[in-house]
């Protein structure tokens, strides 16, 4: 497990040594822009705006980053061939694999962690007041970070057998598609042949649900993520996680390396 | 115990666009490596040995056979804790320092922060990169790289090392370098296998050979009895008297007037009852010693 | 076990994998299940829209208005399919979604038809607006002027719904001036300019609709009204039936079998959906509490009202 964790901590030192975390230098404008703007519209709904602008953005932003990073994870490494003094230590593959996941997840908590920072800052400075119901965006903040840290996982996996471009494509894909799953299982609800439905409805729950994570707007209009629901979320997130490490572990230690 | 034994080993590769056909580049390697040993294992470019170093150091799989490292199977941590790797070319993180890197690969090892600093700075020393600590690996010549290669394979003073081209990129005074290196771990009691297909080197630093062409071992054993296999020669410089002209049928080499006559050992009183029949003057027998590069090319030839 | 043990550590993973994820994906589906009833409730209200304005979203859609159309238009039926699950009878939503909808495609023919029938429909079945639904088909036959059926669909409207038989003959008449149109579309200009609203007319316009249409919404709208067309007809054959028993007997019979038993039928008269006719007290023709046929003519006794929303 140590291992584990020397690998994630350079996964992340490599993110920041990247220059990965100037996109927060953009968010911060974002949201200042925002602010401002949202200031003199000065309409009552004032919040709502800010707080959805804000949530999507986060979300965007780290959609982006776990792809374009994702995809890279253990692609660069194997074309680089920096993997074959890495794999000589004492560590066995799964190790690398649960690393590089745990490092971009890492990544991605501490620039999510500042987008929050800096979206209460926006919220205080139009709204003078923080309630109760504010801290509803952390946990729309949360079921973001399982989105992401799914998205990451399945960025991974492609990243061990696919080259950055395809894996960044069907990584896209993935997410978009996933977002609309429900759209999916309507569409089969509507359609006329019982195998149609039947496909429609596989397909549904073979994918990603991403927008089972998506409570943005329901957060905005103040409402209350139940306790049930942020359980079943997380272990929704983990089972998902579990089965595409578990894939890209078995693809990755039946790899020869070029 | 034996500190490598490859058993049968080999391995094909799928080659060609759609219809994939199977290329084979090790074909039933066997052989050992014993303990403190320096043993060289060389070949032509593209004969198998980077593919078999690679085998053994478990980054690539085999289509069939076997291997053994101190005792366990490649991959094993347990003995991978022991045994140390510089590969072919080597390319780390260009985004960390020599000393980084040093630091991060030496906290597999569980090494502790103190533990690691003075590991670091004795082996960036002892490769001759103490003064490129805090360099970017990016701004790394080839030489620097290979020693730093070297330096990750060491610092945590394994029982074997394996070396891959070692001495590749790298000028005459970075391979005496090396090859003092490698003497020092043989006096340490360490084993050390290296690929080279630069011959001289390996004549002076190993015990062992083995050779490799086409995937197949094509000759395996100490140095002296490698060569010696060639058979001892012996070179006679002679000289005409006036008047005199050169027995026939003899493959020599003329410089002046002084005639150079190599032929076996065993030929040499024959020899020198001709030249004596035709009047030479004989100026010096000497005995040649053969060298590696020799049997090399003998057996290539076959 | 044993398999994963003697495995190589290649093969291992392998296994783990195989024999492990479709247990977790099993896992996954009550939970998808759990967790989709519960976003549902986090939804701000199904009557709500956080981007109402079509032009934005035309131009959010970046090019894609095609897609973004499809998309709008499976939450169309969604909205409606729910509304009616739910046996809800308001359908706030029903016209800002198919504004959308046709402004992100003006040749979306399905959603402009679709908003003509239910959003005419009166409640429960529609958001009984005709006036929107004029408003739709308008825009649809400035989108598609070559399309005669569209002329149809707003003269049905103005025929069935708003009960304007000048105008209804108009839309027929200027539709019938296209070359591929039908022959009936001239007709039915003539006939309802002379008669105004006959059943026999209804009848053949439902028709109309009912085998124009892919839609199987559309298609039972249409059957629906065709059942409840057909009962009104056999409830006019059958009142004279029921005076010749009240002059008989001096009473208005309890029900259809006494006909049948007084000689005047020959079997229990049953409406389109196979239910027996009934007779009030005041000798009307009635339909079965339980059919699922309706006519606004004929009273059901004892069926359940719907939660109309207040005019």
């Amino acid at each position: 497990m140590t291992t584990v964790r020397i690998i994630a901590w350079n996964t992340f030192r490599e993110a920041v040594r990247d220059r990965v975390l100037y996109n927060l230098v953009f968010f911060a404008l974002l949201m200042m822009v925002a602010a401002i703007l949202v200031g003199q519209i000065s309409i009552g709904i004032e919040r709502l705006i800010i707080v959805n602008l804000g949530l999507t953005a986060i979300s965007l932003f780290g959609v982006v980053m776990a792809i374009f990073i994702g995809v890279g994870l253990v692609y660069k490494e194997m074309e680089r061939r920096t993997l074959y003094a890495l794999l000589t230590k004492p560590i066995l593959r799964w190790h690398f694999i649960v690393g590089k996941f745990a490092g971009l997840g890492l990544t991605l908590l501490v620039n999510t962690a500042f987008m929050t920072a800096g979206l209460f800052l926006a919220l205080y400075y139009v709204t003078r007041t923080l309630s109760l119901a504010d801290f509803q965006i952390l946990t729309a903040v949360y079921f973001i970070l399982l989105q992401l840290s799914l998205l990451t996982a399945l960025a991974l996996l492609l990243s061990c057998f696919a080259t950055p471009i395809v894996s960044l494509v069907c990584s896209l894909g993935l997410f978009i598609v996933g977002s609309f799953s429900q759209d999916i299982r309507a569409f089969g609800e509507m359609s006329q042949t019982p195998w149609m439905e039947g496909f429609a409805t596989t397909v549904y729950y073979l994918l990603p649900n991403f927008g089972a994570f998506n409570v943005i707007a329901g957060v905005a209009h103040g409402k209350t993520v139940p306790v049930a629901l942020i359980l079943d979320n997380t272990l929704y997130a983990l089972l998902y996680i579990v089965a595409a490490l578990l894939s890209a572990v078995a693809i990755f230690s039946n790899r020869n390396l070029k | 115990m034996p500190v490598v034994e490859a058993e049968q080993l080999t391995k094909d590769y799928l080659t060609g666009f759609w219809r994939k056909v199977p290329k084979r580049s090790l074909d039933g390697l066997t052989l050992e490596v014993r303990e403190n040993e320096v043993f060289g294992f060389l070949g032509p470019n593209g004969a198998g040995k980077t593919t078999t170093i690679k085998l053994l150091m478990n980054l690539i799989f085999p289509t069939s056979g076997s291997a053994r490292i101190l005792g366990r199977p490649p991959g094993d941590p347990s003995m991978l804790r022991r045994i140390g790797y510089l590969p072919e070319q080597p390319y780390f993180y260009d985004y960390l320092t020599a000393g980084e890197l040093l630091d991060y690969f030496a906290q597999f090892y569980g090494y502790d922060a103190a533990e690691r600093r003075r590991r670091v700075d004795r082996f960036l020393e002892r490769v001759g990169l103490a003064s490129s600590r805090d360099v970017q690996l990016r701004k790394f010549s080839k030489g620097m790289s290979q020693r730093c290669g070297l330096a990750q394979a060491i610092i945590h003073d394994p029982e074997a090392v394996f070396l891959d081209e070692p001495m590749s990129g790298l000028d005459p005074v970075g391979r005496r370098e090396v090859r003092d290196l490698i003497l020092e771990l043989k006096r340490e009691g360490r084993t050390v296998f290296f690929s080279t297909h630069i011959l001289p080197d390996a004549e002076t630093l190993c015990d062992r050979v083995g050779v490799l062409s086409d995937g197949r071992l094509r000759g395996c054993g100490a140095v002296e009895e490698l060569v010696s296999m060639e058979g001892q020669a012996v070179e006679i410089v002679f000289e005409l008297s006036a008047g005199a002209g050169l027995p026939d049928g003899l493959e020599v080499t003329r410089t002046g007037d002084r005639y150079r006559w190599q032929i076996p050992e065993a030929d040499l009183y024959a020899a020198i009852d001709r030249l004596r029949q035709s009047r030479a003057l004989i100026v010096s027998v000497i005995r040649i010693r053969p060298s590696l590069e020799d049997y090399f090319f003998g057996l290539m030839k076959k | 076990m044993t398999l994963l043990v003697r495995a190589g550590s290649r093969a291992r993973p392998i296994i783990l994998a195989v024999v492990t994820i479709p247990v977790l994906f099993a896992a996954m589906v009550p939970l998808s299940q759990r967790i989709e009833a519960r976003i549902a409730e986090l939804e701000p209200g199904k009557d709500v829209l956080n981007v109402a304005s079509p032009k934005l979203i035309r131009q959010m859609s970046l090019g894609y208005h095609g897609l973004m159309a499809d998309i709008y238009w499976t939450r169309v039926v969604q909205y409606y399919g729910g509304k009616r699950r739910d046996q809800d009878a308001n359908f706030p939503l029903l016209e800002p979604l198919l504004d959308i909808t046709v402004t992100l495609d003006p040749h979306f023919l399905a959603a402009y038809k679709f908003g003509a029938m239910f959003l005419a429909e009166p409640p429960p079945k529609g958001a009984g607006r005709p006036e929107a639904a004029v408003k739709l088909i308008r825009r649809a036959i400035d989108a598609n002027p070559g399309d005669w059926r569209l002329w149809h669909d707003l003269g049905f409207i103005y025929y069935w719904d708003l009960k304007d038989y000048q105008k209804a003959s108009e839309a027929y008449a200027e539709g019938a001036r296209n070359p591929r149109a039908r022959d009936w579309m001239k007709v039915m200009a003539a006939r309802i300019a002379q008669e105004g609203g006959t059943r026999q007319t209804s009848q053949f316009l439902w028709l109309q609709v009912r085998d124009s249409t892919s839609d199987p919404s559309i298609r039972k709208n249409a059957e629906g009204h065709l059942m409840g067309l057909k009962a009104e007809e056999d409830a006019e054959r059958l009142k004279p039936l029921v005076d010749e028993f009240h002059r008989r007997t001096g009473r208005w019979p309890s029900a259809t079998s006494e006909l049948v038993a007084a000689g005047l039928l020959r079997r229990v008269p049953a409406d389109p959906a196979g239910f027996p006719y009934g007779v009030d007290q005041e000798g009307k023709i009635t339909l079965h509490a339980k059919s699922p046929v309706s006519s606004p003519l004929l009273p059901k006794p004892g069926a359940p009202t719907w939660a109309l929303p207040g005019k």
